[in-house]
């Protein structure tokens, strides 16, 4: 009885030794990446690709250092940069930071979830960024998706798109496992498409934001990504139920509504970046460690190309046009 | 008499003078196992979407698919354990503890997978392979190393550490992030060290699984070291523990509980519907389960204790009749009152069925066929939940919430009427 309680004791102070040398440790070793703000020589007036380094979490531009903002999932239109960013502790949230050419914060909006998809207007005023809601450890461990919109003509923020009255397949959907996910704005600052979840499909949504409708277009089409000339969207179709590759990246075009496969045959699970006529988009590393930034072309021609090891988020910022 | 000793024991065992037992040291044992198991465990679990969303990049919708996955494997371990603790009599302490240290071992690997995706799902992988190893034997062992009469005290007891251990789990993860600015690394290494001294807690405060199990030789009573005062137990059926469902006793029991678990709608539904009733900011809804939890953490003990007085038939059903108040609750006009109430309900559900349903069976099987038994009961229970779940799911998206509410309670009603008649009938001596 008195050895037992001795071993107990013992082993209690040295797990409780070693966790706290552990926690120490980590500790001066700086945890996580600390939080960094934009470098006042890091601004959007460079025209270039635009990504996230994964060594730094912080934005770059290629080539050079990492001197922008740190950054979860990064996009640019325009004069303005959107950046989102876990912030510490549970429940998840995130942090919805909009820039402006110089990487002055200039609002921040936080939600719940875990940051997930960011996209900008060509034109700088429309932003939307999709979250993934954890349910915690007490309730069941599957994700749903939160997507908000910030007009910044207006200021208007739309916290969930979910309130958008919604028509499937020509009849007005209400259901309550709606979930919507990866905005794609036109240049008229008011059409975009999306993903749709409802009833265990995804569609291709249309959605009019004046007009404040939404409409599915077809099935099966995850994570659009519109051509800049507004023709095409590029997007993630399920080919395959194996839940370790189950996307293929895909370009349908709109005036027919027909699609083709690209050359990247590995399964794409990003919201694509138009890179010109090639799309930019994120791939794990080979060492399973972060991701890798790969390019092809749109029109299903040509092999996968490597273009930023360790990166993410890839964007293109045209020269400056004012 | 108990349900247990109705059908099979010809000798009415003498009631203890007094309720006011203490409860065994190795239910309590087990207990502290369970409680300091559930801190290493609920700790991972808090950040392990962060961790791998963020930290990794993984997509989250293949996490859920993999973790859904696992967790439905869990259910058939179970079975396995179930078996393997039996085999040989009583090495319900051994296997318990392998799962154990398989889980705890299952955060060195997260780890040392340093990020590698296949890692880390092997790493997922076999922390549910060890907790479905050992869920089943724990469980018999606590019905093992409690008298018959005591039982639904002592699973309140354990399900109460459990639930504790629970709640602080994330609590130390938070605090651990933030004292590392986000070292997930840091949370797994606690958690290892903290699933190492539950195991060692196990194996140098439980007794092993000779003793406390089946222990079918010479006293020929088979009910354990605490169980003495069970008197004589059922050795004579000891050899049919491959039987269990052969047993018509136990055979209604399970039968009982799968038909009530498929018209269980699924804790995440009612917080679904509460969160929606009530128009609660999306930050605060992890206080739904956290309160519900609370609640079934200071509801355990005064539910086993009733349990063991009034027999353990009348408590699971009522329990359940609370889940069916609460169902008709979320009909009702929403507000702050009628939340409270909900989550009140579904506490008095937990603390009523939980542990309630595993003191209802134990009994019933004999000691070295009673892990295999529970974790018959426990994954039929599990597979029907989950198919409740679906229906219920299923249901909302055709016909919205409100009707699907209204035939999950209409099923409720009639699940409770068959269970009413399936489940033995006089309990009382």
């Amino acid at each position: 009885m008195k050895a037992r309680s001795v071993v107990v004791i013992v082993a209690a102070l040295v797990l409780l030794g070693g966790s706290l040398g552990y926690v120490l440790h980590a500790r001066q070793r700086g945890g996580g990446q600390p939080l960094a703000a934009a470098e006042n020589s890091f601004t959007l007036d460079e025209p270039g690709l635009y990504y996230r380094d994964a060594a730094t979490g912080r934005v770059a531009r290629s080539p050079g250092p990492a001197d922008g903002p740190s950054c979860a999932r990064f996009h640019t239109g325009g004069d303005r940069a959107l950046c989102l960013l876990a912030l510490p502790g549970t429940p998840a949230r995130t942090r919805a930071v909009v820039y402006d050419r110089r990487f002055t914060e200039l609002q921040a909006v936080t939600v719940p979830g875990i940051p997930n998809r960011a996209r900008v207007s060509a034109s700088g005023r429309l932003l939307a960024w999709t979250t993934f809601a954890v349910g915690d450890s007490y309730a069941a461990g599957t994700f749903s998706t939160r997507t908000s919109i910030l007009d910044l003509r207006t200021g208007y923020l739309v916290k969930s798109v979910e309130s958008i009255p919604l028509t499937v397949d020509g009849a007005r959907h209400h259901a309550a496992d709606v979930n919507y996910w990866g905005i794609t704005f036109a240049s008229d600052d008011n059409r975009f498409y999306a993903t749709v979840s409802t009833g265990g499909r995804t569609h291709l949504v249309e959605g009019d934001l004046r007009a404040w409708s939404a409409r599915t277009l077809r099935e099966n089409v995850e994570c659009p990504s519109l051509s800049p000339d507004g023709t095409r969207i590029a997007f993630k179709k399920k080919v395959s139920a194996d839940p370790a590759a189950p996307w293929r990246l895909h370009v349908l075009d709109l005036a027919g509504l027909q699609e083709h496969p690209v050359a990247e045959s590995r399964s794409v699970d990003d919201q694509a970046s138009w890179l010109g006529e090639t799309l930019g988009y994120a791939l794990p590393a080979r060492d399973g460690k972060g991701t890798d930034v790969w390019s092809v072309p749109a029109d299903g021609s040509g092999t996968p190309h490597l273009l930023v090891p360790g990166g993410s988020s890839p964007v293109t910022v045209p020269a400056a046009s004012r | 008499m108990y349900l247990a000793t109705t059908g099979r024991r010809t000798d009415a065992p003498s009631r203890p003078a007094g309720t006011r037992r203490r409860v065994p040291g190795t239910v309590i044992a087990l207990g502290a196992v369970s409680l300091v198991t559930d801190v290493s465990s609920e700790m991972v679990t808090a950040v392990l979407p962060l961790y791998l969303v963020l930290g990794l990049g993984l997509s989250p919708l293949q996490f859920g698919f993999l973790d859904g996955l696992f967790n439905g494997a869990t259910a058939l371990v179970r079975l396995l354990g179930g078996r393997l603790a039996d085999h040989g009599g009583g090495r319900h302490r051994t296997i318990a503890g392998a799962g154990y240290l398989l889980s705890a071992l299952s955060r060195l690997g997260l780890l040392l997978a340093g990020g590698a995706a296949g890692g880390i799902a092997a790493a997922l992988a076999a922390d549910r392979l060890g907790k479905g190893v050992r869920t089943a034997p724990r469980d018999a062992l606590i019905s093992l190393s409690a008298p018959p009469e005591a039982l639904g005290r002592a699973f309140g007891v354990h399900r109460a550490m459990d639930t504790t251990g629970a709640l602080l789990g994330p609590v130390v993860a938070f605090a651990v992030l933030w004292a590392t600015a986000d070292a997930y690394d840091a949370v797994f290494a606690v958690s290892f060290a903290t699933g190492l001294f539950g195991v060692l807690v196990l194996f140098l405060f439980v007794p092993a699984g000779a003793r406390a199990g089946a222990g079918a030789g010479a006293a020929g009573a088979g009910a354990g070291v605490a169980g003495a005062a069970a008197g004589s137990g059922p050795t004579g059926r000891s050899r049919n523990r491959s039987r269990a469902l052969g047993d018509p006793v136990f055979r209604r029991v399970v039968t009982a509980a799968a038909l009530l678990g498929a018209v269980t709608i699924g804790d995440s539904f009612l917080y679904l519907l509460l969160q929606r009733g009530l128009d609660l900011p999306p930050l605060l809804f992890p206080l739904l389960p956290l309160g519900a939890a609370a609640g079934y953490l200071l509801l355990a003990v005064p539910a086993g204790r009733i349990a063991d007085r009034t027999g353990r038939r009348l408590p699971f059903l009522c329990g359940h009749v609370a889940l069916l108040t609460a169902y008709l609750t979320l009909m009702a006009p929403p507000g702050w009152p009628a939340a409270v109430l909900v989550l009140v309900l579904l506490a008095v559900f937990y603390a009523a069925t939980d542990g309630v349903l595993m003191a209802l069976a134990g009994p019933v099987l004999p000691p070295d066929g009673r892990a295999g038994g529970l974790a018959v009961l426990q994954t039929g229970q599990a597979l029907a939940r989950l198919v409740g779940a679906a229906g219920f799911g299923a249901a909302w998206t055709w016909w919205g919430p409100r009707p699907a509410l209204a035939v999950a309670a209409l099923g409720l009603a009639a699940a409770l009427v068959a269970a009413w008649r399936i489940l033995p009938g006089r309990e009382s001596s």
